[in-house]
């Protein structure tokens, strides 16, 4: 029983990270119809937005220091970052250690913007094209992205630790009734998992609570007759396809501390969560955070010592197998409304 | 001739003198001169063309025809390599049998991938193709490396039992052969400036391409591409005349499942090695590249797109910063070092932007691809002598729908 909880509960993190992005592809192809090759890019972005601020908060100034000597004999050379130097030495400090959460600030506005961009600079001029057009080119712009980012960052994943609060890990089965110490889990991801949730919760309040949610949920009903009815749908679908971009970066911003981002991260994570769209159906958003989940899970399960003692390899396939199952058995997805991209 | 009507017997002779003339066209610039380095007419690479070519031909029989866009078509090529390579560790190092073994068992595995992703059509047929292949991969990587030999790569060793080679072992692998020709034979023959290479293993594969291209064009012409052409143009209505698309479409990808196996089995005959990496999905969309380049659903284009493909991919993967100085030296200084730091971006490990960029631009303003390119030109400039009946000015298109 422990076991399969904590399968479970390791399944969580990874489902999370499949539940955001696939969150914002469904959106986007429920909206503009586009296939967005380019989404686990955007997800890589927003970790890099993390170590990005990560390094801005951490630009140094170098004293030198007579008292003390290095193991040369020189004189110390102290590296003091500005924003101690500035806001005292406990301030400065928590920011630099509380600097992966504190980067949602950041990554906010420069995923909206990186949306925009692409959506007004690309991804418009690919409505009416085929979707294998839009698959290809939103392809060839991930591999441009991920090129500016290896150029920008290098090839070798960088760290970018938790603050020193969530660093450690906690009795999970105490707190429901099990022995001690058999359900250790580390804070971190239960931090993101909970985001996560607040942020799919978010989403679908926004969708259902305000009135552009309510035009944009019309929009994907009926395009023509919300068009028809003089409101300038584009222009709210463009904005979706921001929303969509954030996602996926504050998806990207809060795994930074479980994987250290590189610029490969986008790619591997995208296949999936294409698999991931695809089994919880092509156009519904409850479906796609289910399925994010229900991968995760599925994945974490198969990599038990127990399963691949049993059926090798099992680990490395599950998903994709699970991916050829529902699609043959269920076509339209999970929870894929009838009709849609059933074919 | 061949059964081919008289446009399609110019084209394959064109593409035929190419072919056989390629180590002088690919080598225009003397050996001793600066542009010596972007000559491409050295046997690895020539290889590389026709192998890609093969592969591409293939693809576009799918892709182009039918329409369904495969993005796991590396898988096929993969496997291929590794039936070949244990053709010539378990029987002899003789590539007939390799090939003909890769290129079967490339057929059946197509045939069952086929048969359960044909189900599906359009992005479900997309992803359920990056599926397998993935799957494959990761099986081949992980599982799989006692057949696979995982990431070290499935090579010919001194012990391979071999069984059909008579010849006692002489302490060295042999090189793998055609009935005795090894694959690197050939000669070189000085003119001049210039060094051509005359390489046996290029020639065996471009014979192979040959016959690959001409079967294409064959399917093309036939009424089962006609069929096939049916099945992108409108399913529903070719369903309601009383067609079942499936088993045309089924044949279009076990076909070119085969061509890939065939590819992959080549690309073992002129080196034996076999690695999983070939079976990435990147690989998959590198072809598919290849043939939106060269324009799909045309004759020449995948073959024209392998070659721009691959060439590009190795003269800018192999220049480096003192190269780009040398190129750009006629500029003033402060010039000079801007050019070169921009270029640098796209050359060496930057060749994979490069190619991205290309990806971009070639589906936004050249769908239909070179092919399509060289036609505008041609309009462009055959225009004033003769207008054509069906230009757009005289018949305009429909205006579009007031809704859409």
């Amino acid at each position: 029983m422990d076991a399969i909880l904590l399968q479970i509960l390791n399944g969580l993190d990874k489902g999370s990270a499949y539940a955001l992005i696939a969150l914002g592809l469904t959106l986007i192809f429920g909206t503009l119809g586009v296939v967005n090759f380019a989404h686990g890019v955007l997800f890589a972005l927003g970790a890099f937005c993390a170590v990005t601020f990560r390094n801005i908060l951490s630009i140094s100034f170098e004293t030198i220091d007579e008292t003390r000597t290095d193991f040369l004999g020189n004189p110390a050379r102290i590296q003091t970052p500005y924003i101690e130097a500035w806001f005292g030495e406990g301030v400065g400090s928590f920011l630099i250690d509380w600097s992966v959460p504190l980067s949602i600030l950041l990554a906010i506005p420069v995923m909206a913007l990186i949306g925009l961009a692409m959506e007004r600079g690309l991804i418009k001029h690919f409505y009416k094209r085929p979707h294998a057009d839009q698959i290809l080119v939103t392809f060839g712009l991930a591999i441009v992205l991920q090129q500016i980012i290896k150029y920008f960052y290098g090839a070798n994943p960088i760290q970018t630790p938790a603050p020193d609060v969530f660093q450690r890990t906690f009795d999970f089965g105490v707190l429901i009734g099990f022995d001690p110490m058999t359900i250790m889990y580390p804070f971190w991801r239960l931090v993101y998992f909970l985001f996560a949730l607040v942020i799919i919760g978010a989403v679908f309040a926004f969708l259902r609570f305000t009135t552009f949610g309510m035009v944009v949920r019309a929009g994907m009903a009926d395009r023509e007759t919300v068009e028809l009815l003089g409101i300038n749908i584009n222009r709210r679908f463009t904005i979706v396809f921001a929303i969509a971009a954030v996602v996926a970066g504050l998806a990207g911003v809060m795994y930074t501390p479980i994987v250290s981002p590189n610029y490969n991260m986008g790619m591997n994570f995208l296949v999936i969560s294409f698999v991931v769209v695809v089994v919880g159906g092509m156009g519904s958003l409850p479906g796609a955070v289910l399925a994010g989940f229900f991968l995760g899970i599925l994945e974490s399960f198969a990599s038990m010592s127990a399963v691949t003692e049993v059926i090798p390899g099992i680990n490395q396939v599950i998903i994709y197998l699970a991916a050829v199952v529902v699609l043959l058995v269920r076509p339209r997805g999970l929870m894929g409304r009838k009709g849609v991209m059933e074919e | 001739m061949f059964g081919l009507n008289r446009k399609d017997q110019i084209l394959f002779l064109v593409v035929l003198a190419l072919v056989v003339f390629a180590p002088f066209i690919l080598n225009p610039f003397p050996e001793d001169s600066g542009l010596a380095r972007f000559n491409a007419g050295y046997p690895d690479l020539m290889q590389r063309f026709v192998i890609f070519g093969i592969f591409a031909i293939g693809f576009n029989i799918l892709f182009g025809l039918t329409g369904y866009l495969s993005f796991g078509h590396a898988a096929f090529l993969g496997v291929g390599s590794y039936a070949g390579v244990w053709m010539m560790k378990l029987l002899t190092v003789n590539v007939v049998p390799a090939i003909i073994a890769s290129t079967l068992v490339a057929g059946v595995f197509s045939l069952v991938i086929g048969y359960i992703c044909l189900r599906r059509s359009g992005i479900y047929f997309s992803i359920l193709t990056l599926a397998f292949a993935q799957m494959s991969f990761a099986l081949a990587y992980s599982v799989l490396t006692p057949i696979t030999a995982g990431e070290s790569g499935l090579q010919l060793s001194l012990s391979d039992p071999r069984i059909l080679e008579s010849a006692a072992a002489t302490g060295s692998i042999p090189a793998t052969n055609f009935f005795g020709i090894t694959m690197r034979d050939g000669f070189e023959l000085a003119a001049g400036g210039w060094v051509f290479t005359f390489n046996f293993g290029y020639y065996f594969c471009a014979l192979l391409m040959l016959i690959a291209f001409y079967i294409s064009i064959r399917i093309f012409r036939s009424p089962f591409g006609m069929m096939l052409r049916a099945v992108k143009s409108n399913q529903t209505r070719m369903n309601y005349t009383g067609l079942t698309p499936k088993p045309y479409t089924l044949a279009a990808f076990v076909i070119s499942g085969m061509y890939a196996g065939l590819a992959g089995g080549l690309m073992v005959a002129v080196d034996p090695l076999a690695g999983a990496d070939r079976m990435f999905w990147t690989a998959s969309g590198e072809v598919v590249l290849m043939t939106i380049l060269g324009g799909a659903g045309t004759l020449i284009g995948p073959v024209l797109g392998a070659g721009v493909i691959n060439y590009f991919e190795n003269i800018f993967s192999r220049l480096n910063e003192r190269d780009l100085n040398a190129m750009f030296d006629f500029l003033p200084d402060g010039l000079q070092n801007a050019m070169v730091a921009v270029a640098q971006l796209f050359v060496g490990d930057g060749w994979l932007l490069t190619l991205g960029l290309m990806f971009m631009l070639v589906v936004i303003f050249l769908p239909g691809g070179l092919v399509e390119g060289g036609q505008r030109l041609s309009r462009l400039f055959g225009r004033r002598k003769k207008p054509s009946g069906d230009d757009p000015e005289h018949h305009p298109k429909p205006a579009p729908h007031v809704a859409e």
